[in-house]
């Protein structure tokens, strides 16, 4: 799996992208941010908790995208 | 007297701890009144500050209520990221007034955030003092809020830099903010006790991890007051904000004053909340009410003895450009900046504020002559009056025309500046005259009479109704010398028995939304 932010909430607050250990967040032509599933490793293996959900200040913005497999720590 | 006017945005003297030291011992301004008080009510006034910090900030609008007649400040957010939330702040909206759902004030990147000041500074000569501040916390994002400084210094070096936080990530910079020359911080402190902290606070984001109640007010109130600390040791003047939350921390606030006091903190701003269900907050949504205009003046007034308060902050919109209630910031939007010539022109900027030193030392002398008169007199009659004015010292704007009153006390001890109150109608649209007139009212009601340039036939009849004197006899004069000459004849009347002196009731605070964790 991997996180996701949910377009409609998210507000361009952009404190998330610095937080990313994995460089995975990025700005969108609107000024929103999205994740790079490719790149989110969950946070595994860097934090306890996932950096863009401690830090985002909407809730339930930055989420778990189910449609993709578990990370593994490789 | 102009070669003093140059403020150096520069190393502060070496004595300046003394001076800090001196300014937290001081006694706040009293009502003895007397001449160069002329921005005394403001808190920060010629006679209630060492000359060393009277130098630094007497142009500053945020600090002078007169200053503010005469030079203006602008914001821009380059950072709206935070890392703490705030009960009194949607993070989706930074200003519910005039939210359209979606509209965030604009994010501009450094290149563009130090264009847009050039611009602004170089059309608008009054603009001295240039705020980072919300929505978010510039120190929360701090690349960018010191790469905004940086090309600013390089090209306006005459333009004064300050930074408002929230204190959480303060202790991490305070040393390079005192690289960049930033010598005003503003740190919004509402509490000290993390219980009280709880109730305001729903988490922070600290050390990669979100941390909520006690404990996450806890680690606030830590970093707030060591980051306080720091800045005093280094010689940086910090100014706090405080939230009144009547129930939460208004009793609180009183030792918050003290312990900020005691740190060297060397003005204290105690807003009001503004709260509304529309904003969309939670002290919004659980019904929590701001205070009363008289509640507080009455925090405010205990705390002076303290030390100076700050009572003129109009919790202005984070990208406001302008002087007093005045906002120009759409002549100033990304596409129009990026198309301007600017020429960044030191000299005629120095004309310009030489010749305003002129015309407030002619506000003060006019303050002087006039308190002349009301020497030997002794009353216990204290009264408010609500000014309009567009600044210059003056009584100079249309009483339907004004955005704002600005009030003063007026005692045998002269006249103070207090505050003042928003009656502008932006955020309500669409009601008709009755109902401004009556909005008006409300915002003044505490005040004996209102001073004006001119006033229509009809509005003047409803405010005498309501117990308020309409004067336009003052129209273009100097405020508080027709403050004063007003307080003059009120008393004789009194004392003749013509008139019985009757006390007002309370009024309402209307002002902008309180959006942003470190409003400026
Ligand atoms: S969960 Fe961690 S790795 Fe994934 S996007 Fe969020 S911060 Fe980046
Ligand atoms: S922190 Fe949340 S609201 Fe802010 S940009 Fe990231 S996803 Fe959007």
């Amino acid at each position: 799996m991997t996180y996701k932010i949910v377009e409609s909430n998210c507000t361009g607050c952009s404190a998330c992208e610095p937080e990313c250990p994995n460089k995975a967040i990025s700005e969108t032509k609107d000024g929103l941010f999205i994740i790079d599933p490719n790149k989110c490793t969950e946070c595994i293996g860097h934090h306890d908790e996932a950096q863009c959900v401690a830090v985002c200040p909407i809730d339930k913005t930055c989420i778990i995208d189910t449609s993709f497999p578990r990370y593994q720590a490789a | 007297m102009l070669n003093e006017l140059n403020i150096e945005v520069s190393t502060p003297p070496p004595d300046l701890d003394a001076v800090l030291q001196q300014v937290a011992e001081h006694k706040g301004c009293g009502t003895e009144g007397g001449s160069g008080k002329a921005s005394c009510g403001s808190g920060a006034g010629e006679n209630d500050l060492p000359q060393e910090i009277w130098d630094k900030v007497k142009n500053h609008p945020c600090y002078s209520e007169e200053a503010h007649h005469h030079y203006a400040r602008m914001h821009v957010a380059v950072a709206p990221a935070c890392n703490i939330q705030c009960n009194y702040c949607n993070r989706k909206y930074d200003c519910a007034n005039e939210s359209r759902p979606g509209v965030v004030s604009e994010k501009l990147s450094p290149e563009t955030a130090a264009k847009k000041v050039l611009a602004v500074a170089s059309t608008i000569p009054q603009m001295t003092v240039l705020g980072i501040a919300g929505p978010g916390d510039p120190l929360a994002n701090p690349e960018k809020t010191f790469k905004t400084f940086e090309l600013i210094a390089k090209t306006a070096p005459d333009i004064k830099l300050c930074v408002s936080t929230n204190g959480l990530a303060l202790p991490d910079h305070v040393e390079e903010l005192s690289k960049y020359n930033i010598d005003h911080v503003t740190i919004t402190i509402n509490m000290i006790d993390p219980e009280v902290g709880a109730k305001i606070y729903p988490w922070v984001y600290y050390k990669k991890k979100r941390y909520t109640g006690v404990e996450a007010a806890k680690i606030l109130t830590d970093r707030q007051l060591l980051g306080l600390e720091m800045l005093t040791e280094r010689g940086i003047l910090s100014k706090i904000n405080s939230v009144m939350i009547p129930g939460v921390n208004d009793k609180h606030l009183v030792e918050v004053n003290k312990a900020v006091k005691s740190r060297g903190a060397f003005l204290h701003n105690i807003m009001p909340l503004i709260s509304a269900p529309e904003h969309g907050t939670v002290f919004g949504l659980t019904g929590q009410r701001g205070p009363t205009a008289q509640e507080l003046k009455a925090l405010q007034d205990s705390c002076e003895g303290e030390m100076n308060m700050m009572r003129h902050c109009r919790q202005c919109r984070a990208d406001a450009v302008g002087l007093l209630g005045e906002d120009r910031s759409a002549e100033f939007t990304t596409d129009k900046i990026m198309e301007m010539e600017v020429s960044y022109d030191l000299e005629s900027r120095k004309a310009y504020q030489d010749a305003v030193e002129i015309e407030r030392l002619a506000v003060s002398a006019a303050k002087k002559s006039e308190m002349e008169t009301l020497a030997g007199e002794h009353s216990d009659i204290s009264m408010l009056i609500a000014v309009a004015t567009k600044g210059g010292g003056k009584v100079n704007e249309h009483f339907g025309h004004a955005n704002e009153f600005q009030v003063y006390e007026l005692t045998t001890g002269g006249a103070k500046f207090v505050g003042h109150r928003r009656v502008d109608l932006y955020c309500q649209g669409g009601y008709g005259e009755e109902e401004s007139l009556s909005t008006v009212i409300r915002a003044i009601n505490d005040c004996h009479a209102v001073f004006v340039a001119k006033i229509g036939g009809c509005p003047k009849n409803d405010l005498k109704t309501a117990g308020i004197d309409p004067v336009d006899q003052y129209a273009g004069e100097f405020i508080e010398q027709s403050a004063i000459a007003y307080f003059k004849a009120y008393l004789d009347k009194v004392k003749s028995g013509e008139i019985e002196h009757v006390v007002r009731g309370d009024a309402q605070i209307r002002q902008g939304a309180l959006m942003a964790s470190s409003a400026a």
